[in-house]
């Protein structure tokens, strides 16, 4: 998994609510037995017509937006399947960090697994983001988890909370099966308590 | 004296590892179920790093989202990303040891119907998938919820999963449900009270007289769909019933393990005065036969209503209900009841049950259907054997319902049973998402009961209207 530290970039708006994991990967996109190779058909059915034109209007088809690497979306994003295509989808395309009003629990898990910043941020800033990501390319907004803040292209600052633990992996790029094996001496007498408790499980 | 306790939190406290500081804990889990289209990255993440899956025995694995439901698919599967899907399942579960129901074998289904069917899920444990309709073995008092692709991978290599606790919701249905109306409605019916992130950061409990009255397989119905509200998991405390259904399963305790199993399931249940964070709480003589009308499950009224306008709603709401009636081809003031229907499906891990079927089979027996096409997809081989011989199946075939096979079919169309754009249908599934049953597809969200009463008339009906005509 990447790092993340701090990103700069094109911040896409899309106010839509309920944003959900079919419309970022539809299901014909999940017979693939990879990871990469997705973000050509991230919201497929948004971006293209039925025979695989581009929708002029859709805010990544866009020239401003092509390159965006953050997406500042309606209130909870994600939700529906627990398709991890879904974040894939996005890295694949180039998005880093999403911010939104709230999102769904899996992807919420899915993006932390994933090197993604899913941001969760009140109405009102999210309401002053969505007017700075509808500047377009020349506006660059940066969002730092260090300090745990989003800074927009005219130097509003806003702080957000994230997990410690979190925050930890995603900075360091930390596998978490890598850190839970090294706990396997708990697992193993957890199942051991468990055998002589509920020995049906 | 411990502080009183819901039942989340004793299920959650019986099944924590490690404890840090912060609150994350590492939660032991007692079941993982597998399908084929988020396990493949997972079994090569292993293979990759040299890991072996940690508990075979506990790891139980089925393809359904893929399968075919036609009845010639012993002849393979054409599409050949799914063949080659379905086929790295095969191999995996081979590689790796662990349970697992091919396609051939009369036992494969949906891997949340075949989990219980087989004694698979039992009370008190914890149980994931990757899958967010892993929500419905919460009807026996699991805690189970869906997980992505990274999380089964963790869980197939440590049989743990690092998670940080949810907080409570209490969801209680008072009263008794009226004729005609079904476990899909309360389902639907508390959808439409809290909306789609209403119990987002929450397991909910589900308790109340019309809850204890449901059978099982109506507890799985409404579990099922806590994910569509947002919930992390759903949860329903075990019973007598929960018990029965258990009991001489294949994988259920037996005999003086059985004893001891039911004593410990027997202290599941909230402790009088437990804190819940929020409660909700419906009467269940309120709740009407409910139909969804947008292309989000929070788009839900009752048959009886008119669709409604954009206008009737308040901040980002109103951009996606536009959208949304243009989608479906709707206009506000149309009622509900003359909406035209092409096609109805009556399956999936909300309806694809045998009460399920029986439900559909009364409402259809002696009668033709009015739709260009209708089909009932079983849950699993099981419930279709059980269902022909019940005479479900001769009852659907007459009225002019094609019977399948047993798989996830049109509930997500992964498979060839898609809609095509424009297509309209009346599904006993889940999810009502733009596109999900195909590119342009219109699904209207019913009970199988109300599925049934629109394969009988061709539009969207009030199947208590049909009821009434039989009485």
């Amino acid at each position: 998994m990447d790092k993340f530290t701090t990103l700069t970039g094109i911040a896409a708006p899309m106010p839509l609510v309920n944003i959900d994991t079919d419309m970022i990967i539809p299901k014909q996109f999940l017979k693939t037995i990879q990871r990469s190779g997705l973000g050509k058909n991230l919201f497929d059915e948004m971006r293209y017509t039925q025979d695989g034109a581009e929708i002029a209007d859709f805010v990544l088809n866009q020239p401003s937006y092509r390159q965006a690497q953050i997406i500042v979306a309606g209130d909870n994003f994600g939700c529906g399947s627990s398709r991890e295509h879904a974040p894939w989808a996005l890295l694949d395309f180039g998005i880093r960090c999403v911010i939104s009003t709230s999102f769904a629990d899996i992807f919420f898990n899915n993006c932390f697994k994933n090197g993604i910043l899913p941001i969760v941020m009140p109405q009102e800033v999210v309401d002053v983001l969505m007017e700075d990501a509808k500047k377009g390319g020349n506006a660059r907004m940066t969002v730092d988890l260090e300090t745990q803040t989003v800074t927009t292209s005219d130097g509003q600052s806003f702080g957000f909370e994230v997990d410690a633990f979190r925050k930890h992996c995603l900075m360091n790029g930390l596998d978490d099966i890598g850190l839970t094996l090294e706990k396997a001496a708990a697992i193993d007498s957890f199942e051991a308590r468990a055998k002589v408790a509920r020995p049906w499980a | 004296m411990t502080a009183p306790r819901t039942l989340y939190d004793k299920i959650w406290d019986d099944h924590v590892v490690h404890q840090a500081e912060d609150g994350t804990c590492l939660l032991y889990i007692d079941r993982h179920l597998v399908h084929e289209v988020t396990s493949p990255q997972a079994f090569e993440g292993l293979r990759m790093t040299g890991r072996k899956v940690r508990a075979p025995e506990k790891t139980i694995a089925v393809p359904d989202h893929n399968v075919p439901t036609t009845l010639d698919r012993a002849k393979g599967i054409e599409n050949e990303e799914s063949r080659i899907q379905v086929e790295a399942l095969d191999k995996n579960a081979r590689d790796f040891g662990v349970n697992y129901y091919p396609v051939s074998d009369i036992r494969q289904g949906i891997v949340h119907i075949v989990g219980p069917e087989q004694g698979w899920t039992l009370p008190g444990m914890t149980v994931v998938c990757g899958d967010s309709h892993t929500a419905t073995h919460g009807a026996f008092g699991a805690l189970a919820h869906g997980i992505g692709t990274s999380e089964v991978e963790h869980v197939l290599a440590t049989q743990t999963l690092i998670q940080k606790k949810s907080k409570n919701m209490k969801v209680e249905i008072t009263g008794s449900l009226r004729p005609g109306v079904t476990a899909k409605d309360i389902t639907m019916a508390v959808i439409g009270a809290t909306g789609t992130a209403g119990g987002t950061g929450y397991v909910i409990e589900y308790c109340g007289q019309a809850i204890r009255e449901l059978s099982m397989e109506g507890r799985m119905t409404v579990c099922n769909m806590a994910i569509e509200g947002g919930a992390r998991a759903g949860l329903i405390a075990p019973d007598e019933k929960t018990f029965a259904y258990c009991m001489g399963r294949p994988h259920a305790p037996k005999g003086a393990a059985w004893e001891a199993a039911v004593s410990y399931w027997k202290t599941l249940f909230t402790d009088e005065g437990a804190h819940f964070d929020k409660v909700v709480t419906l009467k269940g003589e309120d709740i009407a036969p409910l139909v969804t009308w947008g292309t989000s499950p929070e788009d839900v009224l009752p048959i009886t209503a008119t669709v409604p306008s954009p206008a009737d709603f308040t901040g980002g709401k109103v951009e996606a209900v536009q959208r949304a009636l243009d989608y479906m081809g709707l206009t506000p003031g149309q009622k509900l009841s003359d909406i035209a229907i092409d096609t109805v499906f009556i399956g999936s891990c909300t309806n694809g049950r045998i009460e399920d079927l029986r439900a559909a089979a009364e409402v259809v027996k002696g009668k033709k259907i009015k739709v260009k096409r209708a089909m009932v997809v079983p849950g699993s081989g099981l419930v279709r054997a059980q269902a022909e011989e019940e005479g479900l199946a001769q009852i659907f075939i007459d009225a002019g319902f094609e019977w399948r096979l047993a798989g996830c079919s049109m509930c997500l169309a992964m498979n060839p049973d898609q809609l095509a754009p424009g297509e309209r249908c009346a599904a006993t599934s889940n999810r009502n998402f733009e596109g999900r049953q195909g590119r342009g597809g219109r699904t209207h969200l019913v009970s199988p009961a109300m599925a049934a009463a629109a394969a009988l008339t061709g539009h969207l009906t009030d199947v208590r209207e049909l009821m009434a005509e039989t009485v």
